[in-house]
């Protein structure tokens, strides 16, 4: 007998005997297919004219029309660079904290204090994006809110509104999420650090190593790898800052600032102005996802070369 | 234990806590205060806010306690339809969708949990995929208007009807938590591997979909995006939708309180805003405290390489 058909006779077999284990896989199968694959094929209309009449498939070609169009425009520059500027600046900020609150949680033994401490920082988590945004204009309302009226109360005048400056919207877009983020972020750190064996701070401690030396020399390098992940993690949202938490938090005064890529996409795909461009808004998401990708792959890839960590 | 050999370290130092020591601790418990009160206190400003009168937050006499008690915002909400409305829909697509999201993800991370199962890889990575490159906005628009379920329900229920993640993490714990050898047993006992899934594996996932059920429903309850891009009849609008129209855009619906008793009462709006935060969050905050474990375990296993 031949090896394929040996090959093929063990497949069949094998495939036979899980017959029970594909029809589980069915509904998923079928899920992911129709709900991912499907409008990654819809991709394509990124590179036709798409009407509604002649629907995905029947559109004209019109080649890489729709992306010259939005590199030319005097939006690229603008959204790309909002985006990024917000995604980095968030990056940076946030990032540390989950980490140094984590790793002070870890040094200190009150385990009643750590509990209710731990319990007050993850809560924000669970506050949907809209009461968070909502929250904010309520607190910082130059008139109404907390804000003003101390403010009024210590300067006798009424402070200016804080929502209709361009350069507040990244602070209040960083730091509220860093304010609902960093006790949830600081969770897997504090698992990763609960496995540090404690005869190597034994050790440290016979050779007269103080607390926070051996908090940098010891907890910091366990968590690398943690570290790591996260970080790649993280540098596969840098083109995808969510596009729900920033137009909530957009108002005409600060969209110079505030317009970024997936808002942008939503507004040539459905219509700010009136004008409706299927073809043009996707174009520019897939160029925003592109990037991501290629993101994500590199980072994946510089992280499993450099740190031996990689997410596959 | 690593606790129990800490304290034993603890005692210890205790006896011979060095200066720098000393200072080292009193700085961590500073600054762990002094975020954790940073964290608590608008929350409890909200809280204390939504009890308090119209007059007193809009003067900011509010600061800690409520000032002026009152349950005033509170019986605005309670005749403020649309939000009971938005209620009784997010409950429906938290439950159902919950539902339906355990069901696709147990049978989704169990068969890729099968170690011999023939284009196991090649399955898992058409999965995986779909977390780093996706269609987009309007591609996914175009498919929910082709399949006819804008506007209805299942434009809420269906298209994050699996989140791979939260595969991926049940799938890890399947292939740690299965041990092969019980699957071997049972087949030799002539038992299927549908059987098997029902017998064995949900008996011995009830962690796991204790976690992942947390998820999802947390997902749902503060979920807008969907509902935002694929529904435009209130009267399918879960609560997100709303909580936009009353806290984000700013109008607080007339049908509930007449034109000219809003304009009379300017600052009633902002305590009828607080307790409208206040009854949207409590339920997910309430709850949480009493199913933390669960939720900090989900975010060990999904800390572990798959």
């Amino acid at each position: 007998m031949s090896k394929s058909g040996q090959y093929l006779r063990k497949l069949q077999r094998d495939v036979c005997r899980d017959w029970q284990m594909y029809l589980f896989l069915l509904v998923p199968l079928a899920y992911i297919i129709v709900f991912a694959y499907v409008p990654m094929a819809g991709v394509q209309i990124a590179f036709k004219k798409y009407t509604a009449r002649a629907g995905i498939w029947g559109s004209a070609w019109v080649g890489m029309k729709n992306f010259t169009k939005f590199f030319q425009s005097y939006q690229f520059e603008r959204v790309l660079k909002n985006t990024l500027s917000l995604s980095v600046y968030s990056i940076v900020a946030t990032f540390p904290l989950p980490i140094i609150f984590a790793l002070m949680m870890n040094s200190i033994n009150n385990e009643r204090f750590k509990r209710i401490s731990q319990t007050i920082v993850t809560m924000p988590h669970f506050i949907s994006i809209v009461v968070l945004v909502g929250m904010m204009f309520q607190i910082f309302n130059a008139r109404t809110g907390l804000y003003g009226s101390l403010v009024l109360q210590l300067t006798g005048t009424f402070p200016d509104d804080l929502f209709a400056k361009e350069e507040s919207f990244q602070q209040f877009y960083v730091w509220s999420g860093a304010w609902q983020g960093f006790g949830w972020g600081a969770i897997v750190y504090i698992a990763a650090l609960s496995s540090v064996s404690p005869s190597l701070h034994e050790a440290a401690q016979i050779d007269g190593a103080s607390r926070f030396q051996r908090v940098l020399h010891i907890d910091l390098p366990s968590i690398i790898p943690t570290m790591t992940i996260m970080f790649i993690l993280r540098m596969g949202s840098v083109m995808s800052i969510g596009f729900e938490k920033v137009y909530l938090m957009q108002n005409n005064l600060n969209l110079a600032v505030s317009e970024v890529i997936s808002t942008y996409v939503y507004k040539v795909g459905f219509g700010a102005g009136g004008v409706t461009d299927f073809s043009y808004s996707t174009a520019i998401g897939l160029f925003n996802s592109l990037i991501n990708m290629i993101l994500i792959v590199s980072v994946n890839a510089i992280a499993g070369r450099v740190g031996e960590t990689s997410l596959w | 234990m690593s606790t129990i050999q800490e304290k034993k370290a603890d005692v210890k130092k205790k006896v011979q806590l060095s200066r720098s020591d000393k200072i080292y601790y009193a700085i961590v418990y500073a600054l762990i205060i002094v975020l954790t009160l940073a964290v608590l206190y608008p929350l409890v400003y909200v809280v204390s806010a939504s009890f308090s009168s119209g007059r007193a937050v809009s003067s900011g006499k509010v600061v800690l306690f409520p000032v002026e008690p009152s349950i005033y915002g509170y019986q605005r909400v309670l005749e403020y339809t649309s939000i009971w409305i938005g209620y009784r829909n997010t409950i429906f697509y938290t439950v159902v969708g919950t539902i339906i999201n355990i069901v696709v993800t147990l049978m989704c991370a169990y068969a890729l949990s099968r170690k011999g199962l023939r284009g196991r890889g090649f399955f898992t990575f058409m999965f995986t995929f779909t977390m780093i490159f996706s269609g987009g906005m309007i591609p996914s628009y175009i498919l929910m208007r082709n399949l006819k379920i804008l506007n209805t329900v299942w434009a809420m229920l269906l298209p994050g009807a699996l989140s791979v993640y939260n595969m991926v993490v049940t799938r890890t714990f399947l292939q740690s938590n299965i041990p092969d050898d019980l699957l071997e047993a049972a087949k030799i006992d002539g038992c299927s591997d549908i059987q098997f899934f029902f017998k064995i594996v949900l008996p011995l996932s009830k962690a796991i979909i204790a976690v992942i059920s947390l998820y999802y429903a947390v997902g749902h309850w503060n979920a807008y995006f969907n509902a935002f891009l694929y529904l435009n009849d209130k009267k399918l609008y879960p609560l997100q939708i709303f909580l936009r129209q009353v806290l984000v855009l700013g109008d607080v619906d007339t049908e509930m309180v007449d034109e000219e008793i809003l304009l009379q009462m300017q600052n009633l709006r902002d305590v009828l805003k607080y307790a409208i935060i206040v009854v949207s969050t409590a339920p997910l905050m309430c709850a949480y405290p009493f199913v933390q474990k669960y939720f900090v375990k989900g975010v060990m296993i999904g800390s572990l390489k798959g």
